[in-house]
């Protein structure tokens, strides 16, 4: 008997290679919790452009993205930094009208994702009813009324399918198979899941009898048939977290929110931590040792 | 301060833990310092059934205030982001949450302020209120009760629904909405006004109902002609607000921690 292989290992630039221009790219993570950012600065790196973003739950994925004028158009429920509520750079790039929007509440994002998921072309829904999310112009909300006695009638919300999919994990093996480590999972599983293509970068790549996955069974959250590529990108979701191998890096999430002050300011910080190759950015904050004494934040 | 005296704050805090009062076993979420310790006072006296995170993901026994902690608390059961929306589409949660605007229906603006498409002011995005406000009961606290919160008109963008009639197709709201109370550095509203008209149900000490419907941008309606004082946090809940907020950080919220009762300074 041969043992079939599926190698799934890439490099993180072998994973932006599978984005074009104008394709969408749906982002996890959570705010400042395990966002894909070193796949986010590789993207900022490159040359693509007319990008729709979708970001649910984004932090500095949106702003690093908006800063380097990646955005075509948003689709997003919030933009934060949690202990910096505002992100700058959204901000400045949304008062800017750099790109088209389609807002979303948190839990319409959720059930977009999962229709897709269940390759439904929409989940009905009471969320946005009474509100000017429905009423964006650029989107025609589509209603749909209850076939039941009750005959209430419902947003339709849309399948969200991104093109491309993008989440970091804490382990995996070479045949896509993940662990996601951290209590909360947040929705990485609905937007692999919707998305026609997903890649993952990890903290570490390792043997599969090392995920130990008996033990950790409910952190894995997704069939690795639903993983077209892995990369190993240690610390690759700093200065959001990667909890439990890593916290938040909030010193640097201020030098960060600082850099949107002036275009200078952003010039600095581009140059310092995004147009430098991953080692030299993880050599510019300190490397492992320093990132992983980072303190547990306090909410 | 004297033995009797407290601060805005802590008036503040005790009212905020008034919206829980008759709410049975639900996820209590107060967004921002004083609705968070409001909460946490709410279930240390008179609603210990109510559930409390630790700001996280993480249900706590006792309630978990803001800053440094001294201990880790108990944690009783996981409230992590999926389950956040299966609780609050069940119903089973009031939130007390700070937007930056709201209007005479109780819609209410986290989103932009000026045009959707090119804001003057960028803020965070309509995040989970259009749920939330139809979904489960919601209050409002404001630290700062004038006509730039208090708009004329409609908001600039609906992210919460509120008692507008004109927003519903089939005539009527969904089944979910509930706005309970609004609490100001000024005074404490609810919506039982004649057609869910917002109504003044009490001033703080000081504080006259004209001073309140001159920082509001629509006309209000009172509980009475003779609207009652919101009541003073009594020396037991001084005690309970002390020891859920060890931190002080209640004392930041105000400029110069002022008093609760105006006439006293």
């Amino acid at each position: 008997m041969t043992e079939t292989m599926l190698d799934k290992r890439m490099t993180v630039d072998d994973i932006v290679d599978q984005i074009s221009d104008g394709m969408t790219i749906g982002i996890g993570g959570w705010a400042t919790r395990r966002k894909p950012m070193a796949l986010i600065r590789a993207i900022a790196r490159s040359n693509l452009k007319d990008l729709t973003v979708m970001a649910g739950y984004g932090g500095m994925d949106i702003g690093l993205l908006a800063a380097t004028g990646k955005i075509k158009k948003l689709v997003f429920a919030f933009a934060s930094l949690d202990h910096y509520p505002l992100e700058p750079h959204f901000r400045n790039a949304r008062q800017a009208g750099a790109f088209e929007v389609l807002e979303l509440d948190e839990g319409m994002y959720h059930w977009g994702l999962r229709a897709a998921a269940m390759k439904l072309p929409f989940l009905p829904t009471r969320v946005g009813i009474g509100t000017d999310i429905i009423n964006q112009s650029g989107f025609d909300f589509k209603f749909v009324k209850s076939p039941y006695e009750d005959g209430e009638e419902f947003v339709a919300m849309p399948a969200l399918v991104p093109d491309i999919a993008l989440i970091h994990a804490h382990r995996s093996d070479e045949r896509g198979n993940l662990l996601t480590l951290s209590v909360d999972p947040i929705f990485d599983e609905l937007l692999v899941r919707a998305a026609k293509k997903s890649f993952a970068t990890v903290e570490k790549i390792v043997p599969t009898a090392e995920l130990d996955m008996k033990k950790n069974s409910r952190y894995n959250l997704v069939e690795r048939a639903m993983i077209t590529g892995v990369a190993e990108a240690p610390l690759g979701a700093h200065p959001s977290s990667a909890d439990p191998d890593y916290q938040l890096d909030l010193k640097h999430i201020k030098t960060y929110v600082e850099s949107a002050a002036s275009p200078e300011a952003w010039a600095e910080y581009k140059a310092k931590y995004v147009d430098v190759s991953e080692a030299d950015y993880q050599a510019s904050i300190g490397g492992q040792e320093a990132v992983k004494q980072l303190p547990v934040p306090i909410y | 301060m004297t033995q009797n005296s407290y601060s805005l704050a802590e008036l503040v805090i005790a009212a905020c833990a008034e919206v829980w009062r008759d709410d049975g076993e639900v996820m209590a979420t107060g967004i921002g310092p004083l609705p968070r310790i409001g909460a946490g006072l709410a279930k240390l006296s008179f609603a210990p059934a109510i559930q409390t995170t630790d700001g996280e993901a993480w249900y706590t026994s006792a309630p978990v205030g803001p800053g440094k902690r001294a201990v880790e608390p108990e944690f009783e059961g996981i409230a992590n982001y999926d389950r956040v929306f299966s609780a609050l589409w069940s119903g089973k949660r009031h939130a007390l949450v700070g937007p930056v605007q709201i209007d005479r229906y109780g819609q209410a603006n986290i989103s932009v302020i000026g045009d959707h498409k090119k804001p003057k002011a960028a803020m965070l995005g309509a995040r989970g209120f259009p749920g939330n406000s139809i979904s489960h009961p919601n209050s409002f606290f404001f630290p700062n009760h004038n006509k730039r919160a208090f708009v004329e008109g409609e908001v600039d963008f609906v992210c919460m629904a509120g008692y507008n009639p004109a927003r519903y197709r089939n005539g009527g709201p969904p089944q979910g909405l509930d706005l309970r109370r609004i609490i100001t550095n000024l005074c404490v509203m609810d919506f039982g006004g004649p057609g869910h008209q917002i109504r003044v149900i009490s001033l703080h000490p000081g504080v006259t109902f004209e001073e309140v419907q001159d920082n509001s941008g629509f006309p209000l309606a009172k509980i009475s002609d003779d609207i009652p004082t919101t009541p003073a946090p009594t020396a037991e809940q001084l005690e309970l607000i002390a020891k859920i907020d060890p931190n002080n950080v209640r004392a930041t919220v105000f400029k110069d921690n002022p008093a609760g009762d105006r006439r006293a300074a």
